[in-house]
């Protein structure tokens, strides 16, 4: 059983009616498994004025196995963990929750809606949960200045693999900005 | 593990649907019985003094694996009288209510559709479930849409290609060990896979891993069933002791493939020290290993002549080579004293207090007195490993002893009885240091360290007569004094137990550390 065919699909109906605020690109146009996203933050959100890198990788078990999804652009965050290529915490992507209809979209949905609403209850980073129950002012404060030194200007997407060839410098300009 | 809390907090959300705990309890408490058991009146049956257990005592029973597939299948076929619903359905309501048959059936009389939705079983269709080409279907796992493609659906209508199903089944059932909750493969629907669709969907092979792992969840979903731990054993144990009795009594439990485990915390049999102190002393042997290290390591110094010495047998009482000084492994001290009353190598002698007066000087006697209890510990399972390699040997000569003394094979059994004492006593004692490094002193102690300390000689005396050569083992006197000492080693093992038991029952023993104290055994409802 090929996944090409199911992640043609997804890609094809994302370009044709693109889900808010999310663009699409392939590093690679002969690799089909591995997106990059440009996800605007909510305006609702504390991340707003944002723009954050997110790099899907789907497995060759795909749909049967969830995609991996990190963020190439360092974000403050309870349920992301504090570094580049910074893992999320979504239970729609553990395994046991992950049913292989769920499409996409659905999951960069809740990406953005984790951005408007954090789960501390459930974090990857227990410091900033902490902050986000105890002292929302610093929390946000950080937030905000978390975007301002990364989420601003071009989005860059670093270093995984799959685009490794091009990734070193783009990990490089991120970590002088730092 | 994340679905699994969901399903627990719908479960206790419905708190007024369960029956009143406290109720419960009362068989379960005071005597460690069944919980499932009618109770008689406790009064007349103690009195008969059948069911009169020793302190340490719990009772228990072993079930293979045909008994537990029929437990289910009597509860399925009752569920399935009662409510008139299909065993399929009657199965995958008992899972979702733990197998508390009386809470289903309580909540399904008063909220049927709300019990049904929550266990994944919505509107019920009879119509036995199968494959159907339907035209115009694309399966919206694998996006294919040819024509005369196999689907299936469950009851919620969710149509997918029979492959995706399969290898979604596939994956849930070998590589995730799922089974009594895999839900339809759509995003969001909760309805569960039953027995049948399975059987029609899956290769054999794949269905008696199925069903395998849907008994699992039977002795999983019970609290008072847990599987034998030993490799390869299918087995599982029934056992009333709750998790807040365990600072009360330390229920050991054997299992019919001779492994003796603790029914609270599975590890290996513990007896005296209870789960709690178990797992602390645990994970201090574990974070002090550096330190401790070089206890258990097999070879020492003459305390005489300082020429190296290598254990090689579970026995203490070392005789040099070389110079013939006879001494203790585990005091080094002479083992001449060892049988008097005043000598003690089992006690930790507590410094005065004007020895540790700077907290230095604390600190090394703490570290001795650690060491102290770890030493033994350490050593007497070391010694339970090196007598159990010693009687792999004997069993060898064991047959020549047969031959050549012309014994019958039972006639030599003795030794493998002394061999079994020796595993047991040993594993007690060990236990008893890691108990007595979190024992307090009061007027119990005392009674405790004699104990152990007689248990020890008896124990380390059999151990030096197992050592003995073959030739001698044959001699019909030494063959006497080992089976009087194996069964005084058994003795002196259970009154050792027995006071334990009986004060950590009546809460008798102080622990300097934090202990999760207790409520009395006997509470208002138990005296009747
Ligand atoms: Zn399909
Ligand atoms: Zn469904
Ligand atoms: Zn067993
Ligand atoms: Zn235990
Ligand atoms: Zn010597
Ligand atoms: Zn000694």
């Amino acid at each position: 059983m090929s996944s090409s065919k199911r992640i043609t699909k997804e890609l094809n109906d994302c370009l044709t009616s693109p889900p808010p605020s999310i663009t699409i690109t392939l590093p690679s146009e002969s690799n089909i498994s591995l997106w990059h996203i440009t996800l605007t933050a909510p305006p609702e959100s504390i991340y707003s004025g944002g723009k954050f890198g997110l790099i899907v990788q789907f497995p060759p078990e795909y749909p049967f196995k969830p995609p991996t999804i990190t963020f190439a652009t360092r974000i403050y965050h309870p349920n992301i963990t504090n570094e580049t290529n910074g893992s999320i915490c979504l239970s729609l992507l553990k395994t046991d929750n992950w049913k292989p209809s769920t499409k996409i979209v659905t999951v960069l949905e809740a990406i953005r809606q984790l951005l408007v609403e954090p789960q501390p209850d459930d974090p990857l980073e227990t410091r900033i949960a902490e902050q986000y129950k105890n002292e929302r002012k610093e929390f946000e404060k950080e937030a905000r200045a978390y975007v301002g030194r990364y989420a601003k200007g071009p989005v860059q997407f670093g270093t995984e693999a799959g685009a490794a060839t091009t990734g070193g410098e783009g990990q490089q300009q991120q970590q002088q900005v730092s | 593990m994340d679905t699994d809390d969901e399903f627990m907090s719908t479960v206790s959300s419905e708190d007024d649907m369960l029956p009143d705990d406290s109720d419960n309890d009362i068989s379960g408490d005071d005597d460690f019985g069944f919980d499932d058991e009618p109770d008689p009146d406790l009064g007349i049956q103690q009195d008969i003094g059948q069911n009169k257990r020793a302190p340490y005592d719990v009772s228990f029973r072993v079930y293979e694996p045909q008994d537990i597939q029929q437990q289910q299948d009597v509860l399925i076929d009752e569920v399935n009288m009662i409510l008139n619903i299909s065993k399929e359905e009657s199965a995958i309501l008992l899972r979702h209510f733990r197998w508390n048959k009386e809470r289903l059936l309580e909540q399904y009389m008063d909220h049927r559709e709300k019990a049904l939705e929550a266990a994944g079983l919505s509107q019920t269709t009879s119509a036995p479930p199968k494959l159907e080409v339907i035209p115009g279907f694309c399966c919206d796992i694998c996006c294919e849409d040819e024509e005369g493609l196999q689907s299936f659906a469950l009851k919620c209508g969710h149509r997918f290609c029979v492959d995706c199903y399969r290898h979604y089944l596939g994956q849930k059932i070998r590589e995730e060990g799922e089974a009594a909750r895999i839900q339809c493969p759509a995003e969001g629907c909760n309805i569960i896979i039953d027995a049948r669709s399975l059987d029609l969907l899956v290769t054999a092979e794949l269905t008696e891993r199925y069903h395998k792992l849907l008994n699992r969840t039977y002795v999983e979903d019970k609290e008072t069933l847990k599987w034998c731990p030993a490799p390869d054993c299918q087995n599982a144990i029934e056992c009333g002791i709750k998790k807040k009795d365990l600072t009360r009594i330390v229920p050991t439990v054997a299992c019919s493939c001779s492994h003796r485990f603790c029914f609270g915390c599975i590890l290996n049999d513990h007896q005296p020290a209870p789960c709690e102190l178990v797992k602390k002393w645990l994970k201090k042997c574990a974070d002090d290993s550096e330190t401790a290290n070089w206890i258990s390591a097999n070879t020492k110094e003459c305390p005489k002549c300082n020429s190296t010495i290598e254990k090689n047998g579970g026995c203490n009482h070392m005789t040099c080579r070389k110079c013939k000084h006879e001494f203790c492994w585990m005091c080094m001290g002479l083992w001449s004293e060892h049988g008097t009353s005043w000598y003690n190598c089992n006690r930790f002698e507590e410094k005065s207090g004007t020895d540790a007066r700077d907290a230095q000087a604390k600190s090394r006697v703490s570290l001795e007195r650690y060491l102290h209890y770890y030493n033994r510990y350490a050593n007497h399972e070391q010694s339970a490993r090196l007598d159990k390699d010693l009687f792999a040997k004997t069993e060898k000569k064991m047959v020549q002893l047969q031959k050549e003394s012309g014994m019958s094979w039972i006639e030599v059994q003795y030794l493998s009885a002394a061999s079994m004492a020796l595993q047991t006593c040993r594993q007690t004692l060990m236990w008893t240091y890691a108990f007595a490094f979190y024992l307090a002193r009061n007027n119990l102690t005392t009674i405790f360290e004699d104990n152990q300390k007689d248990l020890e000689l008896a124990v380390e005396s059999l151990s030096e007569m197992f050592e003995k050569p073959v030739t001698e083992l044959a001699d019909s006197r030494l063959k006497v004094d080992i089976m009087d000492k194996t069964s005084y080693c058994n003795k002196r093992r259970i009154i050792l137990l027995d006071d334990t038991a009986r004060n950590l029952s009546e809460g008798k023993w102080i622990f300097n550390v934090e202990f999760s104290n207790p409520t009395p055994i006997s509470g208002p409802s138990s005296r009747k």
